[in-house]
Order: structure tokens, then sequence, then C-alpha cells
């Protein structure tokens, strides 16, 4: 009787494995969207557009090394062009999946590396509609994680996820989220208010094939009540490029190599 | 003969500012012969003049900015003008790198309307080698160290204070030095071991400028003796940094020389001549930063070891101190930083100190006393920032406030308006001498 009841649990074991849960799929988009490869490169373009269409330029190279697994513990080295008055300021994070991160500024015209703080959730991330956690992933643990549906954008087939903080950390109630079912990246993201009214959109306009690794190499954040917008290219992407652990030091902060700030 | 006659700063550091630090610069060379050629050291010029850097440049990139700088005096100067500072500026930065050599000039020239006077001044002029585990810059080059926001315990080099109380933007507070870093980097720890053969004494405001107190008003015969440059007197500075549990600490040493004059009359009873002198000291320090909570908490201290004084019994040279600082800054709301410090500095030797100094001088307090808060709000997509920035003292009594709001008009152009002012305390305390001198600036700039 066992026996039976063994062979027929591992008959049904396939199916419950491939029925994803809301926190599966959340776990494989950030797996595709924040942790690729052993490590990153990008010379990233913000367009930070007002509403009356003014618009500030954002230039930097951000390099990313993962430690350990996906979710685990990354560091980040950010070096930047523009605009001419950050130009040579480099910023590091070193993030840790449940405890905020440690963060340096360095700053060239008093030569200078400080330690900030900084709250990931609400932060804008250099004044775009970004925030930090926009840019390297929030913990999958600070939401309830649902599929709500499944449905097409275009031509992706996609999970809809929504995801409701746990706490009253950050300034949306709940967050739907398409995200496709072949690579997980997520096509768009809708931010609901606490009055449950959408303020804020997001949407990966182009996503590009690099290495192996299909990689966003646009995407766009609309906040639908200030009008405010920022667009993003990701150009030059890269992975497993072999970024020494070194860079990520105060050395290398203060007299970035110039091999990797290409 | 020791006094205030300076300024008994210990302060300074840096401000936030848009995207998340504060603003950088941009310079270059220009060749305008009838300019006066001020603080140009010698290293400097001669690696200016050794490497052209047309010669070793495969990478050259030139940036600037055009400033315009205004400081009204709310009250009129003691030669009875009404601006604390007022002029325009170019800066040019180039930038010129080849394999493992880097060549970096940053150059201002300007106008002065209050002097009516042009100068150009070097600002930094380096020449970097990289190798894999350590590397080296020769030349006049800005150094900063330790943790505190505008307090300086272990940050032993050169200071222009009259360039933070009339105005100008933060990073003229930094003055350069001419000398030699050499950085190491074994597994272990980060090294840095800086040496420095040509003194540069602080800056402090020029008396027609600004209302300073002087316990000696009257003796006009002055003579200022900086170190000669010489192998005995060359600066000597160690700073050994590593992560230790996810804080960084350092410890810092430094044998060299106050930079802060200080007054020796020729006789006391009948002074027909001061001379004012730096004298020697040792600094051995230790400071540690991280993360705590919810915010990033800061804690530095250093022992002064004032080598000309040891007993604390001679009064024209300053007595050993002790000097900490106890940080702590944090996020509370999105775009809204806070930052509070509170510094002490402990007087070694006190009762030698009061027994020996001469009648009718003001006496320092055996433990001094400095608290700051700094508060900075960013607004508009971080286009406009509101800061205000305050030192108190609980043991002497004094202030000085600075609220500042700064715009950024486009990518390239910002401004920004602020308010320095000063009272409390005796007339000879640090902030209080300069009660007379509030003044409301003006920060102009176009970056490219």
């Amino acid at each position: 009787m066992v026996r039976y009841l063994l062979l027929i649990f591992i008959m049904i074991l396939p199916f419950n494995a491939s029925a994803q849960t809301g926190d599966e799929v959340v776990k494989k988009s950030q797996a595709a969207f924040h942790y690729q490869g052993k490590d990153f490169k990008a010379r990233v373009i913000m367009k930070l557009i007002s509403k009356g269409g003014k618009e500030r330029l954002r230039e930097l190279k951000m390099l990313r090394k993962n430690y350990g697994e996906s979710g685990g513990d990354q560091k980040f080295f950010m070096y930047f062009f523009q605009p001419a008055d950050v130009k040579d300021m480099t910023f590091m994070v070193y993030k840790y999946p449940a405890k905020d991160d440690d963060r340096w500024l360095f700053v060239p015209a008093i030569n200078m590396v400080r330690r900030i703080a900084a709250q990931d959730k609400t932060s804008s991330f250099v004044g775009s509609d970004f925030t930090y956690e926009d840019i390297s992933g929030r913990d999958i643990e600070d939401d309830n994680h649902t599929i709500v549906k499944e449905e097409k954008i275009g031509e992706n087939d996609c999970y809809v996820i929504k995801s409701a903080p746990k706490r009253g950390d950050v300034d949306y109630s709940y967050k739907l989220s398409w995200i496709d079912k072949t690579h997980f990246l997520p096509i768009k993201e809708e931010y609901y208010d606490r009055k449950g009214e959408l303020y804020k959109v997001f949407s990966a306009d182009e996503i590009k094939d690099v290495k192996g690794f299909p990689t966003i190499a646009k995407r766009t954040m609309k906040n639908l009540q200030s009008g405010h917008s920022t667009e993003v290219a990701y150009i030059k992407s890269d992975y497993n490029i072999g970024i020494e652990d070194s860079l990520f030091s105060e050395r290398f902060l203060k007299q970035p190599l110039k091999k990797w700030i290409e | 003969m020791k006094t205030k006659i300076s300024l008994k700063l210990s302060f300074l550091r840096m401000q936030e500012s848009s995207i998340f630090g504060s603003s950088e610069l941009l310079y270059f060379w220009i060749p305008v012969p009838c300019l006066k050629l001020a603080g140009t050291g010698f290293m400097a010029m001669t690696i200016s003049l050794l490497f052209p850097f047309h010669a070793m440049a495969s990478d050259i990139s030139i940036h600037g900015f055009l400033q315009g700088n205004y400081s009204y005096s709310t009250t009129e100067n003691p030669d009875g003008g009404d601006f604390k500072w007022g002029e325009e500026r170019i800066q040019l930065k180039i930038d010129a790198a080849k394999e493992q050599f880097r060549l970096f000039i940053k150059a201002d020239a300007s106008y002065d309307h209050i002097d009516e006077d042009s100068e150009l001044e070097l600002r930094e002029t380096y020449i970097d080698y990289t190798a894999s585990k350590w590397d080296l810059r020769l030349g006049r080059q800005i150094i900063t160290w330790g943790l505190g926001d505008l307090i300086f315990i272990n940050d032993v080099f050169p200071k222009d204070y009259e360039a933070f109380f009339s105005g100008r933007p933060l990073e003229y507070l930094k003055k350069g030095i001419d000398g030699i870093k050499v950085g190491v980097y074994p597994e272990f720890a980060s090294f840095e071991i800086i040496v420095i053969p040509f003194f540069e004494s602080n800056n402090y405001p020029a008396p027609k400028r600004f209302y300073m107190f002087d316990p000696m008003p009257t003796v006009t015969n002055r003579e200022e003796n900086e170190p000669q440059t010489a192998f005995k007197n060359t600066e000597f500075a160690l700073r050994a940094y590593r992560d230790i549990a996810g804080f960084d600490a350092s410890v810092y040493f430094y044998r060299g020389y106050f930079r802060k004059p200080y007054m020796l009359p020729d006789n006391l009873n009948n002074t027909t001549k001061i001379t004012l002198f730096y004298p020697e000291v040792s600094v051995y320090g230790a400071s540690l930063q991280g993360r705590m909570l919810d915010g990033v908490l800061s804690l530095e201290a250093g022992h002064y070891d004032s080598r000309e004084d040891r007993s604390g019994t001679d009064w024209t040279v300053p007595n050993s101190q002790t000097r900490f600082l106890i940080g702590y800054q944090r996020q509370i709301w999105e775009d809204f930083t806070a930052g509070l410090q509170y510094y002490g500095e402990y007087m070694h030797d006190y009762s030698d100190y009061k027994e020996n100094q001469p009648a009718g001088l003001p006496r320092d307090k055996r433990f001094y006393q400095l608290a700051t808060i700094r508060l900075t709000q960013f607004l508009m997509h971080q286009t406009l920032k509101l800061s205000l920035f305050s030192f108190y003292s609980p043991s002497d009594g004094d202030y000085m406030l600075n609220p500042e709001l700064k715009y950024n008009f486009s990518d390239n152009v910002w401004a920004a308006i602020g308010w320095n002012i000063f009272g409390g305390g005796e007339e000879w305390s640090q902030f209080g001498q300069l009660a007379q001198n509030d003044n409301i600036y003006l920060q102009l700039r176009y970056e490219f």
C-alpha cells in the first residue's frame, strides 16, 4: 500500500513542481532581473523628463558582482560621467538581502570618501523616478506575492503577480507585475497608492540577449501623478567579465581603474 | 604667547548636494602672464613644466566652470566695505591618462572686485602612478582624512576658513598640500603615507573684511615665521585602514606643525613686536564608522602631543590635548537626512596652563565642547536642496548658523543663496568673535 502511495506521490510530483506560486515566480524574476551572471557591467544613461518636457541626463558606469546564490549578497560600483557637477564621483554599495546596505560616496572636489545613510525603499536614485530598491531589487520577504492571473502582453505570455508589502514602508499599497513566462523578466509593473489608484508604471521597452542572458536594455518609469518620467538605457552591457573583489574598495573608489570606467 | 587671535577652529568638512554628494569642479591652465600667480607651489610648477600634458596623454578630458560668488556683509566691514567676497572665477580641469600614469591639473583664474585684483591659482596639480599593489601621487593635492562633518581631528591638512566664513562653495575650504602620497595595499590593510616638504598654514579671514578678536591690537609690528623647507622640518603623516566587522576602521599618525599661528611677543610688559609661529605637534588618532540604529555612526579621537611644551608650562605654546567626536547620520524620510555631532577637546596639564598664563589674556576652558546639527531636504527630483548647518558650543555658549537654498536650473547651471550667522559667547570665543560678520551669500555656477 505504502509503495502504491509512494508511486502516486512520485507521479504527481512533477506537476506540483511545475505549478508556480507567487513567491517562486518572483524569486525567478529577481534572479533574471538582478542576479544574472557572476558579474555584470553596463553604461547607464538616464533621462529625467519633467512634466513640461524639460530633460536632465545622468550617465554612469555600473558594475555589479554577486557573492553567493541568487538573492544573496552583491556589491555595486558606480562611476558618474554626467552631469558636470557630479563627474568623477563614485558610489559603492554592499547589498545584503536581509539588512540595510552599506554605501559609500567619493567626492572628488574635496577628495573624501564618506559613508552615507539612506533608506532604499523610498529614496529616489539620483533624482529619478526609480528608487534605490528598483535598481538593486527589493527583498522577496518584504511582500506577500500572489499570482492573480495569466495574461499576454504583446507576444509575451505573463504571470500577473500582486505584491503587497507586509509593512507600510513604501509609498505604494500594492504592485502588479507582468512577468514573462519564458525569461521571467518583468515586462510591466503598476504601482497603486494607498487609495488604490494607479500612480507609477514601469515598462521594459527593449529586451536584448547578452551572452545568452535576456537583459532589459531600455526601461521607463512614469509617475502618472506628477507627470515626471525616467527613461533608462543600458548600453555596452556584459556579463561574466571577471571583476576583481579589490574593485570594491576605498582605493578604487578614489581612483577608479580606467579599464572599468570606459 | 598663546592666544586665540586666530579662530580656535578645528572643524569643517562636507555637505550633501545634488545627486548625493557635494559639487565638483573643473579646471584648466590659462597662461595669462599679467595675472599674479598665487599659491603656486614649487612642486606643482615643476610638474606642470616637466610634463606637458599633450606629450603624455592618450586620453585627455577638459572640464570646468564659470562662477560668480558674492557675499554681502550685514554689518559694514572693518575697512568700511560692504562685501566679504565678490568675484568671478573660471576653473579648468585637465585630466590626461596614459597606461599607469595620469596627470591632473586644476587651475582657477579669478577677478576679485573687493581688492580689484586678478589671481591665477593652481588648486591641484599632480601625477599619479598606479601599480597593482601600490600607487603614488606626486604634486599639489587635496587630502581629506577623518570622519567629522566640518569638525577636524585627524584631518591635519590645511584649510581656508576665510572661504568658509565668506560663503564660498565648500570645496574652497580645503587647501592643497605640495607633497607625495604613497598608497600601499597588501591584503590585510591599506596604507597612505604622506610626506610634505613644504609647509602650508591655514588661511584665516583678512582683518580688513572680518572683525576678529586680537588680544594686542596696538602692536602692529608683526612677523610670521613659517617652518623653513628643510629635511628636518618635513611633515609626515600615515593612515592605516581596513574593515573590522563591517566598520571602516582607521588609525592615523601625524608629525608636523599646528597650522594655526600662535603669538610670541618680544617682551610681555612692553610688547613692540609679535612673532607669529607654528608650534610642533604630533597627532595619534583613530576612527570607526559603520551602520548602526538605521543610520551611520562615526567615532573619532586624536591625541595632540604638543612637542614644544610637553609639561604644559610654556604659555606661548598650546598644551597637549585629547580630542574626540561622536557623529550620527540618518535618513528620516525620503530625501531628508539629519546629522548630529558632539565634539570635545580636553586640555592636559590645565593647572600648569592656568598658573603660567599671564593675566589679562582670555583663558580656554579645560574641556571645550561643540555640537553640530545638519538637516538636508531635497525636493523637486533633487533639483532643490534646503539645508541647515549649525554649530553650538555648550561650553562657550557661542554659535554659527548656516541655512542655505540651492537650486539646479539645469544639469549645467545652479545657484545657491545662504546666510552665515554668528553670535553668543565671549568676544574672543570661536564664533562669538565673529558676531559682527554675518553675511548673505550668492553662488552661481555654470559647469561644462
